[in-house]
């Protein structure tokens, strides 16, 4: 089986649903382990990476969580694979590099998914739609607690799990929450956020992780220390802060209606206007547009429109997506022709935005 | 100011995670730190703050001595951020914890160990939970599943108390 015939169809994961998921648009956890006495990837030699590699791969797909999962070592993918991987989140974009002596498993839900040897032999996440921290942790605290009867991990009962890199040293885990806040970042208030996150210890991300920017008003928030706190711990302070920040979000929501309706109805109007008649879209226009859509629609703008057009569409656009679904190989220009064309095709189903009526406010009651 | 001696002229900002991080330096420390030529700069002190690459060669005769069993050095971990293999963390302890002591929460690690049976609490939660069960068993007489209880009360306090070597 190949990827692509592996992999769910954009659709059907914009589909499933999760709590909370109006703003929480995914919930992750992600442990970093590596072999005893072992180099790390970083500094093995590539035939002791392909061994580790192979032995890692036997253990992890021989695990019931694994049963019918996607299995590939690193070079087996196209350059176009992979990008689609990381837009999917499955793989992170320093995987995306790796080659022979690096491998993948993900599990048939694509909810669990390992790397080897990435920086660490491995690196094990559960990812899931809308607020579920603590089922995340127990689905990869799970896989983790198998693959210990078949690999002996470097572990020490002073330091913890021993990784690559010392800022992962302890615990090993790191737990984060992608949020989508643009009613924060239209009220200007993210700022203020982003800090007061920052001082608990928190690292407040772009979409895709490490060094990149918020695109789309999506935030991705996690937790920076790995020793000293047990694993139960992080994810605590994790979903406190989240509930923190979802709880903000709805007031700026709320206010923005209240106050400035004629602003909010300006931004989603205007979006709308583009998604729907533009014949050049770059990626980074569409994600911030999409997003302006997706408010409208958790506003109540756009009464029957479903908010998985806006998630579907989100990862649509974005380029090795988009290149799936054209015939030929695209150029920067034709790609953004292409995804003007796909996302105006898929508006035309969508009634132009018009300001809830009083009670009809999606799930805010006080309409301007 | 690093030095806290001559006038910072050199205003570096990073943004390190997310966070804004900025340091002010004078022309001398910014020159031994490498921050007039971007690429002297080391990798290990653009990860994990200025002074982590400095702070490895602070253990015991470290500053040679490459890791016994992978052969890592000290300018490798400046240069990389990252460490050779699992022992190096014993190799280069001394050095390592003043590094991990101003990155993490605390000194040791809480969390998960391998082969330990799970409770999902920390010990102290678990023992307590046990506590009130055994009251509850001794409230309808239930001897039998008491006495179990209390040996495991037991078993769970010897447990938390032994595995302690580092507390002097």
């Amino acid at each position: 089986m190949n990827l692509h015939q592996f992999l769910r169809p954009a659709a059907e994961v914009a589909r499933i649903s999760g709590p909370q998921d109006q703003i929480v648009m995914s919930s992750r956890v992600r442990l970093a382990r590596n072999l005893v006495q072992t180099p790390f990837p970083g500094w093995a030699k590539k035939p002791d990476r392909l061994k580790v590699c192979s032995r890692i791969r036997e253990a992890v797909e021989a695990l019931s969580q694994m049963a019918e999962g996607f299995h590939a070592s690193m070079e087996e993918f196209s350059a176009l694979d992979k990008q689609v991987l990381v837009e999917r989140h499955l793989i992170s974009r320093e995987h995306a590099a790796k080659s022979s002596g690096s491998g993948l498993v993900v599990s048939r839900d694509e909810v669990l998914s390992v790397m080897i040897n990435e920086e660490d032999h491995l690196r094990m996440q559960a990812l899931l739609p809308g607020l579920q921290l603590n089922r995340a942790w127990q689905a990869i605290d799970a896989v983790d607690t198998a693959l210990e009867s078949a690999l002996d991990y470097a572990f020490s009962p002073q330091l913890g799990y021993l990784t690559a890199c010392p800022t992962n040293v302890g615990t090993g885990i790191r737990v984060s929450a992608m949020l989508h806040l643009p009613a924060l970042v239209l009220g200007e208030q993210i700022n203020q956020i982003i800090q007061a996150v920052n001082k608990l210890g928190l690292a407040v991300r772009g979409l895709y992780g490490e060094g990149t920017e918020a695109l789309g008003n999506v935030f991705q928030i996690s937790n920076q220390m790995t020793l000293g706190d047990s694993e139960e711990e992080i994810v605590e302070r994790l979903n406190k802060v989240v509930a923190q920040v979802i709880e903000h979000e709805t007031d700026a929501r709320g206010l923005l209606l209240e106050k400035k309706p004629k602003s909010v109805f300006n931004h989603v109007g205007r979006a709308y206007g583009i998604l729907a008649n533009a014949h050049s879209v770059s990626s980074k226009e569409a994600i911030n547009l999409l997003s302006l859509f997706r408010l409208g629609i958790d506003l109540g703008l756009f009464a029957d429109t479903p908010r998985g057009l806006t998630d579907e569409l989100f990862l649509l656009v974005q380029p090795a997506h988009l290149q799936l679904t054209a015939r030929d190989k695209l150029s920067a220009e034709q790609r953004d022709f292409h995804r003007a064309d796909l996302v105006r095709g898929r508006l035309e189903a969508v009634p132009r935005p018009r300001p809830p009526a009083a009670g009809g406010a999606g799930t805010l009651d006080k309409p301007a | 100011m690093v030095c806290k001696k001559n006038e910072a002229k050199v205003h570096l900002t990073q943004v390190l995670e997310g966070t804004l991080k900025k340091v002010d330096l004078c022309e001398e420390c910014a020159k031994a730190k490498g921050v007039d030529d971007p690429m002297g700069f080391s990798l290990a002190d653009l990860l994990m703050g200025l002074g982590a690459s400095q702070e490895l060669g602070h253990g015991a005769g470290a500053k040679e001595a490459a890791c016994p069993a992978c052969g890592f050095t000290q300018a490798d971990f400046k240069k990389t951020g990252r460490l050779g293999c699992p022992e190096c963390y014993q190799h280069f302890s001394d050095g390592l914890e003043a590094l991990l002591k101003g990155m993490h929460k605390g000194p040791r690690h809480t969390g998960k160990t391998p082969h330990e049976p799970r409770h999902g609490a920390p010990a102290g939660q678990r023992i307590q939970a046990l506590q009130k069960e055994l009251d509850a068993a001794i409230a309808v007489e239930n001897y039998e599943e008491a006495a179990r209880l209390r040996d495991e009360i037991k078993s769970l306090r010897a447990g938390a108390a032994k595995p302690d070597p580092a507390t002097p």
